[in-house]
């Protein structure tokens, strides 16, 4: 949706805005929310009333001063990180309130019209719209076919077609009909439309933390009390040595260890998640949903529309006997230019693109469509010349009906077609049989590459399908799937789902017709294409805009990159403590006790920029890493044990050695101002 | 070096097989113990009232374990503080103090064996004989109990094929667990090496004490009263059990606790021998023996780390005789018989195991030996306690799974049940425990003038407070000594840390398993992280350690590190 605003995420507007976000999050009650920051928060205060009270009583205070702005800093950096994932999902859901103008609506009531607000409309109600009018509400096309613009909502500008009866029924309030008329009936109250929905979710994204994040949140927090209790103790401790320690440099040390840097972004990685699931047009419920899809063990695909293209595509011609190539494709070619169906089409297709010669279209021929009692489509030319095509069982007998010989080979190519996974037509004129055309599923390029990745990160995939067991083996072979249901019915995805889910798997599944609602709901993510009807989005956890069963992929990965995000960052920001320490310890200890100076094996200047460096650092890290937040860190499919092992290598030891050479960097620098 | 590394493999080797007759006797199928033991133990059943059938929820399980506990406790209490009334107390020793009593009687029952009570001229044949060699074999079986529980727990419990996804889970029945720790395992292996340790020349009698002439009859003492009595048998299960509380006051540094090079050898074995077992039951007992490996392998590394740090620590000479004597290894408070390394090995075992007993006196260690003590019981993983060590090691697991489990973008699980909000709540307190009690009291004690009763002013007076504390709450019992210790304060904070160390380590990890146990499994793909992998092994290591340095490395700078530096400036200033 709205692609215009993903491509600069982080443009001037959005920053300026931000930063002024993150001030007003500095209210208490905001903060009280996350644990680590408001601990920062206090420790900001206390800070602040150290300073003040060296200034009135005329000590020097330029350290407690800086350490204050610091920490007031660490805060206002974590807020920002905060608000510039939010300023995201802002600009979205204001595009979105701008298709939510008051419409106005005909409503239909005993076959009379009336003029009513967009507002108004009740579940139930029948409205008609006509060509060029906004359709008022959400609901289900109960008469006529139309054209609609959902770009409002999805972003696409792409006309999409939809109709009463079958799975493209269901229309969205604030989108535009084009061309036709409808008549539809609500299914949704003011205020719980789709597009509702869909501000409350985009809005509302950061306030719901998922499971997840909250039991990072309350490990996070442990840790806290943790460093909370290793720092009041020392006062005491040392004081049985004889010193006495600073309190605005233990305040200092707290900040440092406590992890400020997760503590910081987690709620931008959270929201940010949700933000790449919505650059991607696939609108989560929830958080949690998202969460999940990073879990699932099982992919549930419909071969139709997933894995392979709605329709199955011409991809042969074989000719029969000694039957040159030119007659078979020239006669294809003339029983397929009035063969609307997606095959007829392909036909055409494919004879261009072999470079075949193709005869011109014929303006005085007899046609014969295809119908479902002949099976057969077909075309008489002006000089009394048929060709006909069809399945093989019923061109043979219109064939036999006509004396023609059959010839021996063509059971053979028959044979061939079937056994590769496809389905043959034969092709025949009046007087002979001219050979069969090839029709297969064709997989969407880059799938199989994308269950390659899948598999290596642990996620098995079944594919769902109406056909034989050959032909869904064939397909399966090809894209790569893990295994394959053949002749499935729609109530057997049900029962997958549950006998998956007994095994303890994740199961997510793509759908959009009203049958597949029940599953959607069982699978633990549902994803529903947005074409496809109100039950099946109403079931689904996820709808995604594009209609595109092939997103299931991204959002899996999506939830997992979450995921890594949340635990790499985790991670680092624990590491960097170890460096940290060996540069506060011996400050904070430094007049009193000079045994422990020797601790200090960075060589620092002073103890006050000792403390002062670790604190910069600790702050500034925070912004350095919110594009990293943002975007998330990069998925590469691998298994378990070598993703930890490369994450663990990068931010782990990574955040062991980073600080230790930034806070000398900054040291240094500071060594040359003071 | 040689002998470090003979009693590693003698303890790996027998470790194995024990493990695997342990993780026999706990499977609940029909073992070939069963014929010796099964008859005595359906009479101690019925006599306690117990049906062995009856399997318990982590609830029951926990309750049950709490409950006995509070029994055997307020025995212990009563006999500690009636012993001058109550029979076998020829020498017609006083009663213990209130607090004392208290401690001594909270220290055995937590397998700790911390003393505050002065050499065994305070207990009677009663307190001493019956009362703390009963809970010296019954302690380390109650952790054995709770860890066998917790591992039944890890793999869905013993009803897992039977009971729905969210029903409470069967992790066993503890009475049966416990009989069997006492019956099967802690009794004959006592049994076998107190016969090993008597063929060594410790003794084992009933005869009062041996009267001998001195050799030089010159001096002023004509003749010497050796006490001797039931001494192998005692210090059989004080070395298997962690226990620690030795029959002589100097523990296993008294040549006839510990009279041969073969008796050194067979008591450092006996300390780590049961939590080495443990590591290879529970790979019997899970169905993952590569499991049990990496675990093998992750508290090997840091055992033999520790152990090389130490070594290394005595081998350096005693910075306060610098200038003093010549240069050689730090033998104050060593036994000249075992020599810094053997000291070493011991020391660090000891400590790793919660085990307590010591053969040279930790106080004099080196710095980086006190350290490396230290580090050994606050981790209180590495071996650890019987039972309870795995517990812990067990907790570390789940929360490096935790991690791991965000790293490599799945929920965390482990086994195939996920680890959410509430086991990491539990966790957490748990990571926030030894902090609150260790530093807490630390600072309370040290903070407030009279309380620590310390013979050392500086570092090393934090030092010794801070190991009291750490020893207690580790349930180790060994001692920095050089603390005035028999006070109220002393005894009732110690008191305070023995309990939260001891049951609160072990209720906690229950529960979680008792959750984890009704989860549902989902199946290992190539996305699961395998928790046998070296990977794995070494993320484990880095949270072992880095959640121990996070937590105590300031409280260490103002002990043995600030005094390490400190010693070594004044090395410096004299040269």
């Amino acid at each position: 949706m709205m692609k215009k605003h993903t491509t600069n995420m982080l443009d001037r507007q959005v920053l300026s805005n931000a930063a002024w976000l993150a001030v007003k999050k500095l209210n208490p009650k905001a903060a009280a929310g996350n644990p680590v920051m408001f601990v920062v928060l206090i420790g900001t205060v206390i800070t602040a009333l150290i300073t003040l009270q060296r200034m009135f009583t005329g000590q020097s205070f330029g350290f407690e001063l800086a350490t204050t702005l610091l920490l007031f800093f660490t805060v206002w950096f974590a807020n920002f990180a905060e608000a510039v994932a939010e300023a995201r999902g802002r600009g979205q859901a204001a595009s979105l309130r701008s298709a939510k103008r008051a419409l106005k609506a005909r409503r239909l009531k005993n076959g009379m019209e009336q003029i009513v607000d967009g507002d108004t409309l009740r579940k139930g109600d029948q409205v008609r719209v006509g060509q060029g009018e906004y359709i008022p509400a959400d609901g289900e096309i109960v008469k006529g076919v139309a054209t609609v613009n959902e770009s409002a909502v999805t972003g696409e500008s792409a006309a999409v077609l939809r109709e009463a009866g079958g799975d493209h029924c269901g229309v969205i309030g604030g989108t535009k009909v084009l061309s036709g008329e409808i008549e539809f009936a609500v299914t949704a109250d003011p205020g719980h439309s789709f597009l509702d929905r869909m501000i409350g979710l985009v809005e509302g994204a950061q306030r719901q933390k998922t499971p997840n994040e909250t039991a990072l949140t309350v490990l996070l927090a442990a840790l806290t009390m943790v460093f909370i209790l290793v720092v009041i103790t020392l006062p005491p401790m040392a004081g049985f040595l004889g010193a006495s320690l600073d309190y605005t440099m233990l305040i200092a040390l707290l900040v440092c260890l406590i992890p400020t840097t997760i503590g910081g972004l987690l709620p931008a990685i959270g929201i940010a998640g949700m933000n790449r699931a919505l650059a991607a047009n696939v609108v989560a419920k929830s958080g949690r949903a998202v969460e999940v899809a990073g879990d699932v063990d099982t992919l549930l695909l419909d071969k139709t529309g997933t894995i392979t293209f709605g329709d199955r595509q011409a991809t042969e011609f074989l000719t029969a006997g000694q039957v040159r190539m030119a007659d078979l494709v020239s006669a294809a070619v003339l029983t397929s230019y009035e063969d609307p169906t997606p095959e007829g089409k392909s036909v055409l297709e494919l004879a261009e693109r072999q470079d075949h010669r193709v005869p011109v279209r014929p303006t005085d021929a007899e046609y014969l469509p295809f119908s479902a009692e002949t099976r057969l489509s077909g075309i008489t030319l002006a000089d009394g010349t048929i060709y006909v095509k069809g399945a093989s069982d019923t061109v043979q007998q219109w064939a036999k009906s006509r004396q023609i010989a059959i010839p021996g080979s063509l059971e053979n190519l028959v044979k061939q077609v079937a056994q590769a996974g496809g389905t043959p037509l034969v092709v025949a004129s009046e007087s002979q049989i001219l050979g069969v055309i090839a029709l297969s599923d064709v997989i969407k390029p880059g799938v199989a590459e994308r269950f390659v990745r899948l598999r290596a990160l642990g996620v098995r995939t079944v594919m769902v399908t109406g056909d034989n067991p050959i032909t869904a083996g064939v397909i399966a072979a090809e894209a790569g799937v893990d295994d394959f249901i053949a002749e499935a019915k729609p109530e057997d995805k049900l029962q997958l789902i549950r006998d998956e889910q007994a095994k303890g798997r994740l199961v997510a599944m793509v759908g959009d017709g009203t049958n597949d609602a029940p599953a959607l709901a069982q699978a633990d993510v549902g994803l529903a294409m947005n074409s496809g009807t109100q039950a099946a989005r109403e079931a689904g956890n996820m709808v995604d805009l594009d209609s595109d069963p092939a997103k299931l992929l991204a959002v899996v990965e999506i939830g997992k990159q979450l995921l890594i995000t949340r635990g790499a960052l985790t991670t680092f920001s624990l590491a960097n403590d170890v460096a940290k320490y060996f540069a506060i310890i011996p400050a904070v200890f430094a007049g009193a006790l000079p045994a422990i100076a020797a601790l200090d094996f960075m060589g620092l200047n002073s103890p006050l920029t000792a403390v002062l460096s670790a604190l910069i650092f600790n702050a500034l890290v925070i912004p350095a890493l919110v594009p990293l937040a943002l975007r998330g860190v990069k998925l590469r499919p691998m298994t378990a044990e070598k993703l930890l092992r490369n994450n663990m290598l990068i931010y782990g030891l990574g955040g062991v050695v980073l600080p230790f050479v930034v806070i000398k960097a900054i040291d240094m620098s500071l060594g040359l101002f003071l | 070096m040689f002998e470090i590394a003979l009693i590693f493999l003698i303890a790996l080797g027998l470790a194995w097989p024990l493990g695997r007759y342990m993780a026999g006797v706990f499977s609940g199928q029909p073992h070939l113990s069963d014929r010796l033991f099964g008859p005595i133990e359906s009479v101690i059943y019925r006599l306690i009232g117990v049906n062995p059938l009856q399997g318990m929820s982590w609830k029951n399980y926990a309750w049950a374990l709490v409950f006995c506990n509070l029994v055997l406790g307020v025995i212990a209490y009563l006999i500690l503080l009636f012993q001058h009334v109550l029979p076998m107390n020829p020498d017609n020793i006083g009663p213990l103090s209130w607090d004392l009593a208290l401690h001594t009687a909270v220290s055995f029952l937590t397998n700790t064996n911390q003393q505050h009570y002065s050499g065994q001229a305070q207990l009677s044949y009663l307190s001493q004989g019956f009362l703390i060699v009963t809970l010296q074999v019954v302690t380390p079986a109650t952790g054995l109990a709770a860890c066998v529980a917790i591992l039944r727990g890890m793999v869905g419990g013993r009803n897992k094929d039977s009971a729905n996804e969210g029903e409470p889970r069967d992790l066993g029945n503890f009475y049966v667990d416990l009989v069997r720790g006492v019956l099967r395992l802690a009794l004959p292996v006592a049994l076998v090496m107190s016969l090993l340790l008597t063929w060594q020349g410790v003794p084992s009698t009933y005869d009062g004490a041996q009267v001998t002439q001195t050799l030089d009859p010159a001096v002023e003492m004509q003749e010497q009263s050796v006490p001797v009595g039931p001494v192998a048998p005692m210090v059989a299960i004080k070395q298997l059990g962690t226990n620690g509380g030795g029959w002589y006051g100097p523990n296993s540094s008294n040549p006839l606790e510990n009279p041969t090079p073969v008796s050194n050898v067979l008591e450092t074995v006996a300390i780590v021998l049961f939590p080495m077992a443990i590591v290879f039951m529970a790979g019997y007992m899970l169905s993952r023996r590569r499991f049990a490996v990496m675990s093998l392998l992750v508290m090997g590394v840091m055992s033999l780390a520790f152990v090389s740090a130490t070594v290394y620590s005595e081998l350096q000479p005693n910075a306060a005789f610098a200038g003093l004597s010549a240069d050689g290894p730090n033998m104050e408070g060593k036994e000249v018989r075992f020599g810094p390394e053997l000291s070493a090995l011991w020391g660090t075992f000891t400590t790793q195991t919660s085990n307590g007993s010591v053969n040279s006196m930790h106080d004099s260690f080196n710095p980086l030996g006190g350290l490396m003590t230290r580090a050994g019981m606050l981790i209180n993983a590495i071996w650890g306690g019987v039972g309870v060590g795995f517990i812990n090691f067990i907790v570390y697991v789940w929360i490096a799974v935790f991690l791991s489990g965000l790293m490599i973008g799945r929920t965390p699980e482990i086994f195939g049940r996920k680890i959410e909000t509430k086991e990491i709540t539990t966790l957490g307190a748990l990571i926030v425990l030894p902090t609150i009690v260790i530093l807490g009291l630390t600072a309370i004690t040290v903070g407030v003038p009279g309380l620590a009763q310390n013979s050392n002013p500086g570092f090393h007076g934090i030092s010794q407070v801070f190991y009291e504390y750490t020893s207690a709450f580790a349930n180790n019992g060994s001692g920095f000594e050089g603390l005035g210790d028999d006070t109220p304060w002393w005894n009732v904070t110690c008191v305070i840390a023995l309990i939260l160390g001891r049951y609160l380590p072990i209720v906690l990890p229950l529960m979680v398993a008792g959750w984890l146990a009704s989860k549902r499994a989902a199946p290992v793909s190539s996305g699961t992280l395998r928790l046998d992998s070296a990977t794995f092994g070494v993320t484990l290591i880095a949270v072992i350690l880095i959640l121990n340095f996070l937590s105590f490395l300031p409280s260490a700078v103002l002990g043995p590190i600030g005094e390490g530096l400190e010693l070594s400036t004044t090395i410096l200033s004299r040269e």
